[in-house]
Parts: C-alpha cells; structure tokens; sequence
C-alpha cells in the first residue's frame, strides 16, 4: 500500500509498504530517517519515540498506515521543531531563516556545525551520551515533557522519561542533561 | 494482510460485518506487538484512527460515555474526578509512550486478565456499549470476559465506548509489578465505595482466567458496614473486618505461576491491595462525611 | 560503500586544550543527539537483502530431516542455506573452544540455536519462508544443571571433545575446572571460633543492549566480503569468520558500525557469519538485525552460578580460612566459560587477607542457553555470595559488617589465593570508609504536604503503598576485579597515530581498531593524543582491520592497553617528529641536541618553555606515521592442580553502600539511593569515570531486585525473552549515585590508570541484597529477589 505523511514538516510518500510495517520501519528502511531506534519493538524501551501529531508514541506501535495524513516529528527535527517552538511559528519559513541555514554548512561525517535544541545540547554537556542508542527516543521525550513543564521536579522529569530505557548511563547523567536543558531554557527566558 | 481504513464508525462496523476476522486496532499498543513478534497476521487489519467519535468522552448524569479510544493519558487527566478509579489505573499503564496511544476499547478487545483498565471497571460498575450493522448492546461489565483473553463480543461487533457510572464515592486502584514503572501486573485490585446504595464493589486483574470481582468479599463488607452502622457514624473500620475482607479478596482468586509471579505470592499480594485501599478510601470517605458535618 | 551510514568519523573541536584528566566531551556527540550516528542497524545498501534465522523450537534434539524446498520456491526468497551449503570443513566456531556449529548439525543443543538462514527482499518475505522450513525433531533428554549432567550415564552435549580442557575435568559435561588451594584450610578452620556456611544462586543476566546484533555483509568484486558490523573485537571476529567462509582475512574486510551497548554480549559471534554467507551466496548485500526476541537468542548471558562457601573467623574478627565451589552454568555452547572460571576462582573470596584457602569453580555444559561474557566475567556471581558471608560472619560475631571487613581487607602487598602479591594500591579500607562517610539520604522523602508521592515509594506509579509496611535498610559491599585479559593470554593492542599539517594545522590521525561500544574510548584516545603531541586537532579514524588489533573492549581493559598503544605510538611519533627537527632546524638553537624536548600548543618547546619550532614548519609537507603494537606485562596461567600463578595484570576495587525501603508486606523493593566509591587510578576523563560507575553499579542494582531469564528446567526453554518480562531498571527504579573517585596511581599502568568498567558492577548487588537484608531481616540466598522471596510465597 502507498502511506502519505509529513515528517520533520516535509510530505513523504512511502510505496509498496507491507500492511503489517511499522511506522518505526518506514522511516528507518523506506525515508532514510534511522535515528528512531529499533530497541524493542514491543513498546518498553522508548527508543523509537516520536511525535504523532505533537503526542509522544512508540513508532514501533503505530502501523505505518495509521500515520496516513498525519505529522510526525523524529530526533532528525528536533532542533527545528524546538527553533520554531522558540521563534512562535507553527510552520514555514522566513527568507531571512531560509537564507541563514544556507548560509551554515555542516560536516556531514562529524555532525560539527549542526544547530542543536537546548535539550540535545544538554545531553553532550552533561555527558548522558555513552552508547547513544536510547537517545533519540529520550531527546524527543524530554523534549516534550520540557514543552509542557518547564521547571519539573525531579519527580517530574523520572515519570515522563520512565518509559525510556537507557543500559549504559544508570541514569544521573540524564537527569542532570535534563535539568541543565530546563535552567538554560528558563535563563533563556 | 489487508489493511481497511474506514473513515467513519458506520464504514467500520461495515467492513467489520464483511470481514469478521478483521482485527482492529487503535492504539496498536497490543496489536503490533504480535505483529512485529511474528505471533499474529491477521488477513485484515482494521484501523479505527481515523473515527473521531471514539476518541470523545461525554459527561452525563449517572455515567460516562468513554469513547473506545480515548487515551489513557486523557482519562488520567480529564476524568479524575468522574472516574478516579480508571484514572488511577490509567495512570500505572505502561509508559507515557503507552498511555498517549492506548485505550480503554483495547484492554477490553484483548481481554487479556492483565488489563489494567479492567479491575477499575468492574468496581466502578460499567456497561460494554458494543455495536454492529445489526445494531447496538450493552453489555454489563460483569458479563464481559468470558475465558482466557475473550469475551463477550461476536464476530461482528466492534466496542464504540464505555459507559461507566461516575464515582459516588472514593476509589482507589493498585497494581503489583516487579518494576516501578512500565510492567505488567503481576495482580492489581481495584475498589469502589458506592455510598448512594451503601454497597462496595471490587476487581482483580491477573489473578484468574479473566478479570473478577470479589463477590463474597464485597457481600461480606457490604453486610458489615450495614451492621456497625458504618456508612452513618463514619467509625474507622476495625482490623478484623478490614482482615476478613482482604481474606476474602485473597480467596476469590484463582491465579496460576508463572514468570511475573507465583499464584501463592497473587493471593498474598491481593489481600494486602484489599486491606490497604479499602483503608484508603474509607478514610476518604470519613474525610468528607466529617467535612459536610453529618458524622460526629 | 553503503549509501546511508557511512562508518562515521570523528574530530574532536578545538575548543579546549582537552589533554588528559579533563572532561572533553563525546567526539561522537552530536552525531548521536541528532539521530545521524550510523549504527549497525541502520546501514542500507541500494538492493540489499534481508537475512533470517531459523531457530530450534527445542533445546536438545536430533535434526532427523530438513526441508527447505518450499521457503525457495517462494517469490522474493534468493537463498536458503542448511548446515550442508556451508562452503570449507571449517564448520564451527568459537572464543576459545571451536564447538559451536555456524549451523546446527545433526542436533541442537539449545533452545533457539540456529537451524537454517534465509534471504529474501523483505523482512516479512524471510520470515514467511523461514516458517516454511520443515525440520523433524528427535528429541533427546534435557541436560540442565550439575546433577543432571555428571550423572551417571548422562548423555554429553559434545560427544568427542578433543579441546585442551578436556585432559583436567573430572567428566565431558564440564568445560572446565580450577582448583585454587593456598595453605591449609583444614588447620585453619580448627583456629576459627566461629564457622559460617552458605549456599547461594545467582540468576542468568542479560545484558540487555539496547542496540540489537546487527549487520551489512556487501560482497565485493574481488569475491571478499565487506561486513559493517558491531562487535567488541573486529579481529577476533574475522579470525572466526575467514576460515567459516573459505576466505583469507585480507578478504573478509570488517568496519566498526556504530554499536548499541555490548556488556560483553558481543564478544562472542551472532549473525556476522550468516551475513557474510547469504551475501557470498547471492551475490548482494545482506542485511540482518535481530529483534529484541531474537536478541535473547542471539547472544551468550551471563553464567548462573550455585555457590557453596565456609568462612572461619576467630572471635577477634580475623578470617581464619575460606573453602568454597562456585559451580557455572556454561549452557551447550564453551564461549568464555573457561575464562570465567579463571575469574571465580581467583577473585573467589574477595578483596581480603586470608591465608588458608580451598577454591573449585567450574562451568558446566548443559542444554540451557550458552553464557559467556557479561560486565564483572565471573567476578560477579563469586562478589555476591563472599560478601552475604562476610555479612553473616559479622552477625556471629556481633560486629559491625563494616568495620569487620575493613579488619580484613587487603592492601598492597597482601597475597591473592593464587600467590600473586598485589603490588600497587589497594584501598580496600579506604573505600568502606569513604562509602560509610557519605551522608545519608533523608528519611520518608517520598512524604509531602500533598501526601504521599508514590514515584518515591516501593511500587511507584503502581500506588501499592503509602507508607504502610516501609521499612529502611542499609547494606554494604566491596569488591575486587581483574583488568585485562589473564593467565597467559598475549593481549596486545595496536594504534597507528600519523601527524601531519592539514588547513595550516598539525593534526593528529588515531587509527586502532578499538571498538567503541559507548563507553568513550574515541574521547580518551583524542584526549591522549593532545597530551602527548601538544596538537588541538585530532581525528579519530573509523575502526576497521585495515590496522593491527586493539583486543577486545572488555575485561574493563581499553583504556589501560588500547590507551597505552595510542600512547606508545604518539610517543614514537613524537620521536620521530623531534628527530625531524633536529635535521631542520638543528643547527640555529642548542637545546635541539642538549634539551629535553616537547610537544605543546602546536610547538616544539623546551622543558624550561622555550619555543623551539612551530610543528607546521617542522613537518612541512611530511606525514609522521607510527602503528605499533603494545603489551601490558605478561601474565601466566594458573596451575592446574594447585591454581598457583600470577596470572593478573591489575586489579579494580569498588565499594557500594545501599540504601533501600522495602515494602515488607508486598515486597516491593525501591532503592533509595547506591553510593559508589572507587579507585580508578587516574581519571582520564573524569565524566567518563563516573558515568562508567554508575552505568555499572545500575547494572547490579537490576540484577539484585529483577534482571533474570527464566529457563524452564524441565525443557530448557527460555520462558521469558522479550522486554516485557526480563525487565531492566527504569529510571523510576534507580536512585541517585553518588561518586567518590579515589585516583591512587598504577605504576605498572600507563598515567597510573586502572580498568574501571566493571569493578562498580560486582559490589552494587550484594549491597542492595545487604540492605534488603537488614530492612527485612531475611536470609535472602539468591539474587535477583523477586517480591515471592520477601513475602515467603515463593
């Protein structure tokens, strides 16, 4: 079957999708965006977590023809969708922006020169990177709790990141990304 | 594998008549992780995204019309007051990932004994409204599960919504896992006190075949707040009735061992839910009986 | 080249001097936080397949027939290959011990051993002709533990051993045996006032990576192959695969994709021979990734242990002797097993002084699922029961469990049980002190005005409690880890380090074939390189066998030798460069023949700081090339009879205090707190080392309260394999870790580092079983504990 469905806020159009893929598995093997991770596949892990039109969800759950017309924002977005966040628009782009990326280039072999959100800024600082595999899912997630409660508690921050697992960090480093990303966002304020 | 996208709940329950192997799926939080595991491949797929009327609620009177897909991440936060219950239960599904996707229509289509919506369902006292192109039914909750993982829908019939009676009284809901977060019941307990007929209503997940209620349990309190005048005078519940309730919330249980538990830890571990959250929401209920001042 | 994730290659920015002992960040960091880091699952080719195991259904059987005809015959479907389409004699596989079939032959011998490979031009088209394999099962009786398999007239899970373990054991169901004895303990236990004994079970980890064995085979025009691949060690790997396939190794070429954890999980092979076969089969790429069910399939767990100890003290506190047998479950498969006894054996009773000892340890071979490596190797099940000893021996004799373990810890100098003197620090004493010195968490955090905030209480979102049946425990524990490869082993790693100006810059180029898995060597050895050749821009070159082997990235060893080659190298480059000066520039300055001479901010300098040369005028249009191989000192093997040897290279010492509320009536665990002491030598990178302690230290904490696969032991099948039943530790599961790093210096070592990956892993689970312990007041002789086993309905 043929899906159609925006991502990071460009229309996509997957062909010959088998009934049975997931959301997960068109945007990893069909529209070349494999930074949503394929941990799990049974929705306890968190690494495949993206937007469905603004909600976290597993997209190893949602059947690819589920996400037909809808919008999807992957880690690969991140930093725009939190730029646009910032600057208020829901969607397009000023001249003046447009002219400013072409302007930036960005070593495609070492990611230097990339424009980062605050929370995946945070994530390098704080050293909450070690094998990386759980990220994606964790920055889309943190991302999203950091939209809705910007001054959460430590209490906070563990229930909207307790369906995130991570094997290598034990954890603090993610709190303290987190932490870090919520005082730079409020200083910022 | 076909996948059917109706686009209305009259296309649905079409397409449902024509396919009844059809499997729906909303949340695809059960689905397609038979899917992806290779355990299920349905001829059809049926997608109910798409109908917006399952993902609304509507507060009436005596109860509240759930839409089958309601998100369990909207019940926690709309419906605390209505249906605490199902909101506390909504609150230990899964994960946040889960509960923005799953619903309350997906734990009853799988009736898997683990639901964790189900125990919160039948103390409050809900109603299945299931419907097909030959017409619609309601199904009392206590009806509903029928074995292991079944229930009481036929071939053609697809759950629209819910009906469950808002909250007369306090209720509370627990849930045993192995984990703080993001597990599966090894057994939960749910409870509701239903002041306005002076009753008390309960349910077990994952200590049976199905989901159950506590009946000789509840017939047990109900007949022993009667007797102590308990529902008037608000007295503290004394700890032998408090022990003979658990015990027998222990004894309605019929679990098996398995990898989450053994049947002996289930029994254990519902007496104690039993003992606690009949606590808990009696002291509830005190708590607002001695603020309207009608006991001393 | 595959079109989409290229291995990625890394350079490390100029914003900070970053030498060593600073905290540099990630060079791989942002390609991570944005979702661009290529691992191993995500490569893509343009008409790549899919690649698909068949597994068995049961555990120990005959394969009486296979029948493939119908999964070829089915459109998409390009290969199907059995055990009799393997191409050379060399049909098996192995770390150490060559037993494990690249396809099962004849028989399997685990539940989930690989039958049958598939490639198709979808997933779902190789898992449906999978299906349509047909095999016929015989199936034989079930081998699951030490009774079963030395009983009389057992059946042998390898017929016909001939490996070189198989002079020593006492039966063919055993992979290995070491005895270690020292003194005489029968002597000794007539001293003791007191006599403690214990069995004890430790439950089959996983290791639970999150990235899933994964892998590109592309074949290339020369008939070799190309496999982007993640693993621990590429070049253990391509000795095992080269002769599977009938290739020289010049023709298996391997890079390092990007790896999602490891633990110890990946030194073992899973799907790169499959890979590479279907891709030489049918002439295209070849993609396989497992899914996380498969993954419980796919890779060795670590060994489950029956433990049986005595300790003897006098009634001063002084251990007088230990005896003890630590008996591993090895599964059908050797993997590491012969090497975890080595660990279990010698590290057997723990980071004390005690001169009267009588060890055993052997692993098994059974029908259950192979184990092998994990994060501790052996280290880890032997922690957790010494130290409930150590406990218990306490409680006999009515003293402080703390203060009776620093009376007997050991320090530098004191004699392990294999003889060897323990000759840098060992801050045993120290570590209790500081773990016991750190302030506690506050009592009933979890009340609030609001009442009680369940996230903070056993059970959390579960809301089984609010407060009822809580009570605090604390325990200890302390542990002693071997760093690097021992007994013997030639552990080497090599590093080519080129310098050379590039944008008007010295640059730096480190190219080893370490595998980074995500514990930070790519950080570490950059930082090496601006100590050691006073340059800002060094780039780390993707891992691959086009250069020497860096050894395996565990045994907590990659900082020590890897770091100690790129090291090494660096200063050879060093060398050279300086000796390339002297023929420039010579003869305008003195200090070029009679100073000693340095590389800094890009400048050659003197000792006393005077500029000599700028590097980009020394080295011109010349590149500085370097690649050596660099040994730590040798070891040798234990004895066989008597374990006696210095079969270790270092040793690694932390010490956890745990503090944790048990809801008793439910038994349901929160810990509220692992606080972790440890020393690590040198802190290369100082937020490296404490992400590595308390990655490792969560990794215990899961084990003691719910990491475990269940096998079946009537069917030897596994029960559990899926993230919804082997659980790990969420973030709502674990507390915070605070870190006290001690940097107590290694002369041996290079900078006077120590190995830190696992140490932080052995002590973490018998503290939190500590403080289970002391909440409840039971004996608690098996890890993980599950609610069942503190409410007595186990």
């Amino acid at each position: 079957m043929r899906v159609n469905f925006t991502v990071n806020g460009r229309p996509q159009e997957a062909d010959d999708v088998w009934e049975g893929e997931s959301l997960l598995y068109v945007l990893r093997e069909r529209l070349g965006l494999p930074g949503s991770k394929n941990a799990c596949e049974q929705g306890e892990c968190g690494s495949c977590t993206v937007r469905l039109d603004g909600v976290p969800v597993c997209s190893c759950l949602v059947a690819a023809g589920q996400a037909e017309g809808r919008e999807v924002v992957t880690v690969e977005g991140l930093a725009d969708h939190a730029r646009q966040r910032d600057l208020g628009t829901a969607c397009g782009t000023s001249l003046d922006e447009a002219r400013r990326w072409a302007a930036k280039g960005q070593d495609s072999r070492t990611g230097e020169g990339a424009e980062l959100s605050p929370v995946q800024q945070a994530f390098i600082d704080a050293g909450a990177v070690q094998c990386g595999f759980c990220t994606p899912g964790l920055l889309v997630a943190a991302d999203e709790m950091l939209e809705h409660n910007p001054n959460p508690t430590d209490a906070d921050i563990r229930e909207a990141l307790s369906g995130n697992l991570c094997r290598c960090t034990g954890y603090e480093k993610i709190m303290d990304a987190v932490r870090l990303a919520a005082a730079r966002q409020s200083e910022a304020v | 594998m076909d996948f059917l996208r109706p686009a209305s709940w009259e296309e649905a329950l079409a397409a449902k008549a024509e396919h009844p192997t059809a499997v729906p799926i909303a949340g695809g939080t059960d689905v397609m992780v038979e899917i992806n595991f290779d355990h299920r491949r349905p001829d059809y797929l049926l997608d109910l995204n798409r109908i917006g009327d399952l993902y609304e609620w509507e507060v009436g009177e005596e109860s509240v019309r759930l839409g089958a897909s309601v998100p369990y991440t909207r019940i926690m936060e709309n419906l605390r007051a209505e249906l605490p219950g199902l909101a506390l239960a909504s609150h230990t599904v899964a994960s946040p990932q889960i509960r923005n996707r799953g619903g309350v229509g997906g734990n009853l289509g799988t009736a898997s004994p683990a639901g964790d919506a189900h125990p919160a369902l039948l103390a409050a006292g809900a109603e299945v409204e299931a419907e097909s192109v030959r017409g619609t039914r309601l199904i009392p909750i206590d009806d509903f599960y029928t074995g292991v993982k079944r229930n009481a829908l036929a071939p053609d019939e697809l759950i629209r919504a819910v009906h469950v009676r808002k909250a007369d009284g306090p209720q509370q809901y627990s849930k045993v896992g192995t984990r703080n977060a993001m597990v599966i019941a090894v057994c939960a307990f749910g409870i509701a006190l239903h002041p306005a007929t002076r009753t008390v209503r309960t349910g077990i997940g994952s200590a049976a075949p199905t989901p159950v209620r506590a009946r000789a349990a509840e017939e047990f309190l109900d007949a022993a707040l009667d007797e102590g005048g308990f529902w008037d005078n608000g007295k503290i519940i004394t700890p032998s009735v408090a022990r003979q309730f658990a015990d027998l919330c222990a004894a309605s249980c019929n679990p098996i061992d398995d990898v989450r538990g053994t049947a002996s830890y289930r029994r254990h571990a519902v007496g104690v839910m039993a003992r606690r959250t009949l606590t808990w929401t009696w002291e509830s209920y005190r708590g607002t009986t001695q603020q309207k001042g009608s006991v001393a | 080249m595959p079109t989409n994730g290229a291995p990625t290659k890394i350079t490390q920015g100029t914003r900070a001097k970053g030498g060593i002992g600073e905290s540099t960040l990630r060079p791989d960091g942002t390609l991570k936080v944005t979702g661009e880091f290529a691992y191993s699952s995500d490569m893509w080719h343009e008409d790549m397949l899919w690649g698909q195991i068949l597994r068995s259904t049961v555990a120990h059987a005959e394969i009486v027939s296979i029948d493939t005809s119908e999964a070829l015959a089915q459109p998409g479907v390009y290969a199907v290959m059995t055990y009799d389409d393997l191409p050379t004699d060399v049909k098996n596989y192995g770390l150490e011990i060559q037993d494990t079939p690249v396809l099962a032959h004849g028989k399997v011998r685990h539940h989930g051993e690989p039958v049958a490979i598939v490639a198709a031009d979808h997933p779902e088209t190789a898992r449906r002709a999978a299906a349509k394999i047909k095999v016929e099962y015989r199936e034989l009786p079930v081998i699951t533990d030490e009774a079963s398999a030395t009983a009389p007239g057992a059946v042998l899970v390898h017929e016909n051993r001939d490996d070189h373990h198989i002079g020593h054991v006492p039966h063919p169901n055993i992979v290995h045996r070491q005895p270690i004895v020292r003194g005489d303990a029968d002597e000794a236990a007539r001293r003791a006032d007191v006599i403690v004994k214990g069995e004890y079970y430790f439950g089959m980890q996983d290791q639970a990576f999150l990235g899933p064995e994964s892998g590109l085979a592309v074949p290339e025009e020369d008939g070799g192959v190309h496999l982007y691949i993640a693993t621990q060690w590429l070049h253990s790997d391509l000795r095992q695969i080269a002769p599977v396939l009938g290739l020289p190794e010049d023709k298996v070429r391997m890079t390092l994709a990007g790896v999602g954890g490891a633990f110890g999980g990946r030194e073992d092979l899973s799907m790169q021979i499959h890979a590479c076969l279907l891709a030489l089969r049918t002439g295209k790429p070849v993609k396989i990734v497992y899914n996380r069910f498969e993954s419980f399939f796919g890779h060795v767990h670590r060994h489950p242990a029956r433990l049986y100890y005595e300790h003897g003290a006098t009634s001063e506190g002084k251990l007088t002797h230990v005896r003890c047998r630590i008996v591993l479950d090895g599964g059908a498969y050797a993997s590491a097993s012969p090497a975890v006894v080595g660990n279990a054996s010698s590290l057997g009773i723990g980071p004390y002084v005690v001169d009267d000892v009588e060890i055993e340890a052997i692993a098994l071979y059974t029908n259950n699922p192979p184990c092998g490596a994990m994060r501790g190797f052996g280290a880890v099940q032997a922690c957790f029961a010494y130290e409930a000893q150590m406990d218990k021996v306490a409680g006999e004799l009515g003293m402080d469990p703390v203060e009776f373990r620093k009376l007997n810890a050991m320090e530098q100098g004191t004699l392990m049980p294999t003889g060897q003197p323990v000759d840098s620090p060992a801050p045993v004493a120290e570590l209790l002190r500081r773990v016991t010195a750190m302030p506690m968490p506050p009592e009933r955090q979890w009340e609030s005005s609001e009442g009680a905030d369940v996230r903070q209480l056993p059970g959390g979102l579960s809301n089984t409690t609010h407060g009822e049946g809580v009570v605090r425990g604390v325990g200890y524990a302390v542990g002693i880890k071997n760093v690097g490869f021992s007994e013997g082993f030639d552990d080497y790693s090599t590093a080519r380090v080129r310098l050379e100006v590039a944008g008007g810059e010295p640059v730096a180029v480190v190219h080893t074939a370490m595998a980074e898995v995500g514990q930070g060597g790519v950080t570490v050895h950059a930082q090496i390189a601006r100590t050691e050749l006073g340059v800002a821009q060094v780039t780390i070159h993707p891992a691959n066998t086009q250069v020497g082997s860096a050894g395996s990235t565990s045994a907590s060893r990659q900082t020590y030798v890897t770091g100690g080659a790129v090291k090494n190298s660096c200063e050879l480059v060093r060398e050279k460069v300086l000796e390339l000066g002297r023929r420039r520039f010579g003869t305008y300055h003195p200090a070029w023949a009679t100073a000693e001479l340095l590389l800094e901010g890009g400048k050659v300098v003197t000792d006393g700081g005077e500029v000599l040369a700028d590097l980009v005028d020394v080295l011109g249009d010349e590149t500085v090339e370097v690649e050596a191989e660099w040994r730590h000192r040798p070891t040798v093997p234990f004895d066989l009879h008597t374990g006696q040897g210095n079969g270790h290279v270092q040793y690694s010492f932390a010490a956890h205090r745990a503090v944790v509320e048990v809801d008793t009536e439910l038994g349901l665990v929160k810990v509220i707190e692992l606080a972790c002491a440890q020393d690590v030598g040198k802190a290369l990178n100082p937020l490296s080392v404490i992400g590595q302690i308390q990655g490792g230290t969560t990794q215990g904490l899961g084990v003691a309260v719910m990491e475990e696969i269940i096998v079946d032991p009537k069917t030897a099948k596994v029960r559990n394999p899926s993230f919804t039943d082997y659980l790990i530790p969420t973030i709502l599961d674990t507390p915070t870790i605070p870190v006290d790093v001690l940097e107590l210096a290694d002369d041996h070592a290079p900078y006077g580092l120590r190995g830190i990956g696992e140490a932080p892993t052995l002590s973490s689970t018998p503290a939190v079983l500590a403080a289970i312990r002391n909440a409840t007041g039971l004996e608690l002789n098996r890890t993980p504990v599950r609610p069942e086993h503190l409410t007595g309905n186990a």
